[in-house]
């Protein structure tokens, strides 16, 4: 490659491509955060991403060429395969798997650097505190690999016990200290292979350890804080191999990473500390003191038919188990023909809903829904008094009035749709059961609440056909 | 000087991410999170380098999985978001 330029033509195109990355990177984010050039974002991003990539070829004194190229193609074709193919309710798992993904790559090449170092060939860059930052990098990195890989396991369905045992908190402590001492050895001394890989073995103990206590209800945030922890190794391992586009790229992930993860704590009203060391979400703490009081009463979906086509104003409250059914397209169907009978309806989405903050908005946009019929929290609360149904779709903790009326509720506090105060709420439910955070809601026991069991997008298609007969 | 250097570049970049996603309605948030997912998909450029510097066996494959994640994190990150963005600009279309 060295032949194509002479070196300092290539130092130079190098910098100045990075420097172009870094710009589309930001340029990039900051379209992301408008619903209008959000598009136009990602594209961006996407050609920062390239040039990087391509002007890295010519970096001098590398080789492992064909090795390099075979890893790229085998990684980005399966990833691209897999992205494609995925449906839309299973977004939140691939992007925890690509995240893990991302956190693995940046400690493997942390524990290229100390691999060199160990070997007496010396860091690829001696910079400022290298050595240091790479042992800090990689135990970011790894805790966000496994962390990831167990949030996608837990998404997927693969791991749905939770498992908590007593001094939960002070064995993951005293692993930490002992993590620390070996990463001490690693940054300041002539180390061992073996304290390497137990260095290595340590940290991804302790990224299972963190995860695996954590309820699903939790997992949006969790799987955000280790997007940022991801971007923080990614921009230190950027400091190690005194690469810009790196650094910039991974701290900028990583700061917005950390407000994002706490714009989503604030909205299920979790301080982090909470999510992280208390194990909501369990199912063994979902135990109230409040007893249910009431029965649950269901009514078939023709009867439903009927009581919103005769409303004046529905509030569809989607949740999970639309997406889960892939109903968004039948639900629009429906709500526009109660448009067509001069119902007015509305979609009151909690900002929770479903697996991730937007997830409801992403499936609602699929099957078309206008914006301006789809409602935040704030704005369609003060609706629901004196709307005639509220059709609560596989929606569960976050119309859960226990979050309003019992102190004692692990959700007590978050701020919730208050669906339980329209005439008359409809739910469609899979079964009896309680939801992903196991608590029981109260709502389902209310005088003024039906249950439709059943599958939602079944459910839908039996409304539909109600509502065309009348 | 060099390590102030670093420490500047650090906090710029914080605060530019700070800033540059606050203000961002609910709506965006999954897709935001996915996209700065795609983002740091960059550490695919420094296990590039790394792999290429590689001498022993072991390096090499270590390098080689580094590439491999790294790989995998951009392009995954890139298709999903861009998946997401979609639906954003079909539903306007609709209106």
């Amino acid at each position: 490659m060295e032949g194509l330029f002479n070196a300092d033509l290539a130092h130079w195109l190098i910098q100045a491509s990075y420097f172009l990355a870094a710009i589309l990177f930001i340029s990039g984010l900051k379209k992301m955060s408008h619903p209008r050039t959000a598009r136009g974002g990602v594209v961006w991003a996407g050609v920062g991403m390239v040039i990087a990539t391509l002007v890295t070829f010519i970096e001098p004194h590398m080789h492992n060429y064909l090795l390099m190229t075979t890893a790229i193609f085998v990684g980005g074709i399966m990833a691209w395969w897999t992205g494609k193919r995925v449906a839309m309710t299973d977004m939140p798992q691939m992007i925890a798997l690509y995240n893990g993904m991302g956190g693995g790559s940046a400690a493997a090449i942390a524990a290229v650097e100390l691999l060199r170092v160990h070997t007496g060939a010396g860091l690829t860059h001696e910079a400022f505190a290298a050595r240091e930052l790479a042992v800090i990098g990689a135990l970011i990195g790894t805790i966000a690999f496994s962390g990831s890989l167990i949030a996608f396991a837990k998404l997927q369905g693969w791991q749905r016990k939770v498992y908590r045992f007593p001094a939960q908190n002070f064995v993951n402590l005293a692993l930490f200290l002992g993590l620390l001492v070996l990463g001490f050895m690693l940054a300041r001394t002539e180390f061992s292979s073996n304290t390497l890989y137990a260095f290595f073995a340590l940290a991804l103990i302790i990224g299972i350890m963190m995860t695996i206590p954590i309820g699903g209800a939790d997992m949006p945030v969790v799987i955000s804080l280790y997007n940022a922890l991801t971007g923080l190794a990614v921009g230190i391992e950027g400091f190690v191999l005194q690469n810009p586009a790196m650094m910039i790229a991974g701290i900028v992930v990583g700061s917005a990473g950390t407000l994002l993860t706490q714009l989503m704590a604030k909205a299920m009203n979790r301080p982090l500390s909470n999510v992280l060391f208390s194990g909501f979400g369990t199912g063994d703490d979902g135990s109230s003191t409040m007893s249910v009081s009431g029965s649950m009463k269901s009514i078939d979906a023709a009867d439903a038919a009927i009581t919103m086509a005769y409303g004046e104003k529905v509030i569809f409250v989607p949740g999970y188990g639309m997406a889960v059914a892939q109903a968004q397209h039948k639900i629009w169907e429906l709500a526009k023909l109660l448009q067509q009978q001069g119902v007015k309806v509305f979609f009151a989405i909690h900002p929770v809903a479903g697996r991730m903050p937007g997830h409801m908005n992403v499936l609602l946009a699929e099957a078309g829904v206008p914006y301006d019929l789809i409602y935040d929290l704030e704005d369609i609360n003060s609706q629901f008094p004196t709307c005639d149904v509220a059709l609560v779709i596989g929606a569960n903790d976050v119309v859960n009035p226990a979050a309003r009326k019992d102190t004692s509720s692990p959700i007590y506090g978050m701020p919730i749709l208050d669906a339980d105060k329209a005439r008359n709420v409809i739910v469609i439910k899979r079964g009896q059961g309680t939801g992903f955070s196991g608590i029981e809601n109260l709502l389902f026991f209310e005088d003024n609440t039906r249950m439709c069991y059943g599958d939602a997008q079944d459910v839908a298609q039996k409304l539909i056909t109600g509502v065309k007969a009348l | 000087m060099e390590g102030f250097i670093a420490l500047y570049i650090f906090m710029l970049a914080a605060f530019t991410g700070y800033e540059v996603i606050s203000k961002v309605p609910t709506i965006l948030h999954t897709p935001l999170m996915s996209g700065s997912n795609f983002v740091h998909g960059i550490v695919l450029v420094g296990a590039m380098v790394a792999l290429g510097n590689a001498t022993t066996a072991a390096e090499q494959i270590i390098g080689f999985i580094a590439v491999l994640l790294g790989a995998g994190n951009a392009v995954g990150g890139y298709v999903v978001t861009e998946r997401m963005l979609e639906m954003f600009k079909s539903s306007k279309e609709d209106r």
